[in-house]
């Protein structure tokens, strides 16, 4: 369970991303961290695994205090959260199979992971997340040989290879089709809920968010302006998060792309 | 849309400040041309110059026909040319990653001190010629294939590190956050994460060099570091001119096969 405590992240230019969140996530629940662009969203995120030091407040995964650890016990609790990018930053030169072996790095000595001799039991998992994610027989391609929807069914299987107790998740869609978009929503969800883990889910598309979230976490330039049930966010909670005018345009978007879905059903088009 | 509005319709890339500035630069560029000129031919004896054409065709007579006998006596220099290229590359590329690692401002241990001591290898490497490079090994390590070798290293760590640190400091970081956040040490994300996006570059720079390397190479023995260009020294000596078309003759066919083979590498890595 992840325990967010009035965290706070101030720029070294003086921008203000965050103000005072607090947030509290517990074991297999999924967040929607909705918002505009530039609400901190993705600051908040990477404040979490420190790939942006957070200025103030303490973050509680479990016992230990991410925001205040040093190199080497950031590192060890690194391997605990596993995170998924938007445009999935895996390393285009390697294969398929060594991006998903590189989520085991945490806790393979260098010379094993520099001659890539992974521990049997790693690569059996490694395997078993490939096929989990229905990309068994792609498992020796290299990473730039495959699509955006398999790209980032790659960039799901190195986040559980870590068995992650936590998953960090950064815009998984934006980069994607409506319908794989979807796609990788729902496995997403599934594997979240086969392994009771928690996530945070970064995502600006409203209604793909409130179709598969639990929870609903609005943020309005770096804080925390909703925090409901999916089915709470109402024209006046949007209203709140994004400003008055655009949660229209919204809907008419949507509306659009569930056209576009069920055109492309139609004419059996898909990945 | 609103309609009939008055558009202008003059329209220039630049203010007219500013293309007035640009006229002028072009104008002192154009000065400073004629004034060079000037400098040039000052000392220049214009009796040699009109003599050149009849000088050139007397050397140029006594050049050809080549002496096609003198080849097997030159294959073995030709060898130790290459040689001379090929080790010196190697080891200027083993020393110059390192050098290239600890000048990229995104690997460097620490900007402060390594990354300027970095960079002033790269900058000492580049600014001195491989002939004076020879030229000083050759006294320090004697005549030799070998002060040929240590020259080349010398010269090529300048080169690959410059263009390897360069290389470094533009890969795609979000795939380096996405290895450090799986909790890799720093070797691994380097191992994982950087490594793998520099590999076409590197190939490519090493074969450049190497190519680079076989021509410079063949000037060295002139200095009296060994391969084909002591043959060229002691031919002009004795004023062999049919020997040295043939040495000439023998460099250009080297370089066109050694740029070919270049291309080839290149294109297969990448």
């Amino acid at each position: 369970m992840l325990q967010i405590d009035s965290l706070s992240k101030t720029y070294r230019t003086g921008d203000k991303a965050l103000t005072d969140i607090s947030l509290s996530v517990p074991k297999g629940q999924i967040v929607g961290l909705i918002g505009p662009s530039g609400a901190g969203k993705s600051t908040l995120i990477r404040c979490i695994n420190r790939l942006v030091e957070p200025t103030e407040g303490r973050i509680l995964l479990g016992d230990s205090d991410l925001a205040r650890l040093g190199k080497r016990p950031l590192r060890r609790q690194r391997r605990r959260i596993g995170m998924i990018f938007q445009e999935y930053a895996l390393v285009e030169r390697l294969t398929v199979m060594e991006n998903v072996l590189s989520g085991r790095l945490g806790y393979v000595p260098f010379w094993r992971s520099c001659l890539r001799r992974f521990e049997p039991h790693d690569v059996r998992r490694a395997y078993a997340l490939l096929d989990r994610v229905g990309l068994l027989q792609h498992a020796d391609k290299r990473a730039d040989a495959l699509s955006g929807g398999q790209r980032q069914r790659v960039g799901i299987a190195r986040a559980l290879a870590q068995e992650p107790e936590l998953l960090l998740v950064d815009e998984p869609t934006a980069s994607l089709d409506p319908k794989t978009s979807r796609q990788i929503m729902r496995l997403l969800t599934e594997i979240c809920a086969e392994r009771k883990l928690p996530a945070i889910v970064n995502i600006h598309d409203v209604p793909l968010a409130c179709q598969f979230v639990q929870r609903v976490v609005g943020l309005s330039a770096g804080k925390v302006v909703f925090d409901g049930d999916p089915s709470t966010l109402d024209e006046t909670a949007l209203s709140t998060i994004y400003g008055a005018d655009d949660w229209h345009a919204m809907q008419q978007e949507s509306r659009d792309d569930d056209e576009a879905e069920s055109a492309l059903r139609l004419v059996g088009v898909g990945t | 849309m609103s309609e009939m509005t008055h558009y202008r319709e003059v329209w220039a890339p630049r203010p007219p400040r500013t293309r007035l500035m640009v006229w002028f630069a072009w104008l002192l560029l154009v000065a400073l041309f004629v004034y060079c000129w000037q400098v040039m031919t000052e000392n220049t004896i214009w009796a040699f110059v009109s003599d050149a054409p009849r000088q050139a065709m007397d050397i140029g007579s006594r050049m050809v026909p080549p002496r096609w006998g003198y080849l097997p006596e030159l294959l073995e220099p030709l060898w130790d040319t290459l040689n001379i290229a090929t080790l010196g590359t190697l080891g200027g590329i083993v020393m110059a990653v390192p050098v290239a690692f600890l000048a990229a401002r995104n690997t460097t241990p620490s900007a402060r001190f390594l990354r300027p001591v970095a960079l002033f290898i790269i900058v000492a490497s580049r600014s001195i010629n491989s002939l004076i490079w020879a030229l000083l090994l050759v006294a320090i390590i004697g005549p030799g294939l070998l002060a040929g070798i240590v020259a080349i290293a010398l010269r090529s760590i300048g080169f690959v590190g410059k263009l390897l640190y360069e290389a470094i400091e533009e890969i795609d970081t979000k795939q380096v956050e996405a290895v450090s956040a799986t909790g890799a040490s720093s070797v691994q994300v380097l191992n994982y994460a950087i490594v793998p996006q520099i590999v076409p570059t590197f190939i490519a720079i090493g074969v450049f060099r190497w190519d680079i390397n076989i021509r410079e190479s063949t000037i060295l023995g002139l200095v009296g570091a060994g391969g084909i260009g002591l043959k060229l020294q002691s031919s002009i000596n004795v004023l062999a001119w049919p020997q040295v078309t043939m040495i000439l003759l023998l460099i250009l066919g080297t370089v066109v096969v050694s740029e070919w083979v270049s291309a080839k590498l290149r294109r297969a890595v990448i």
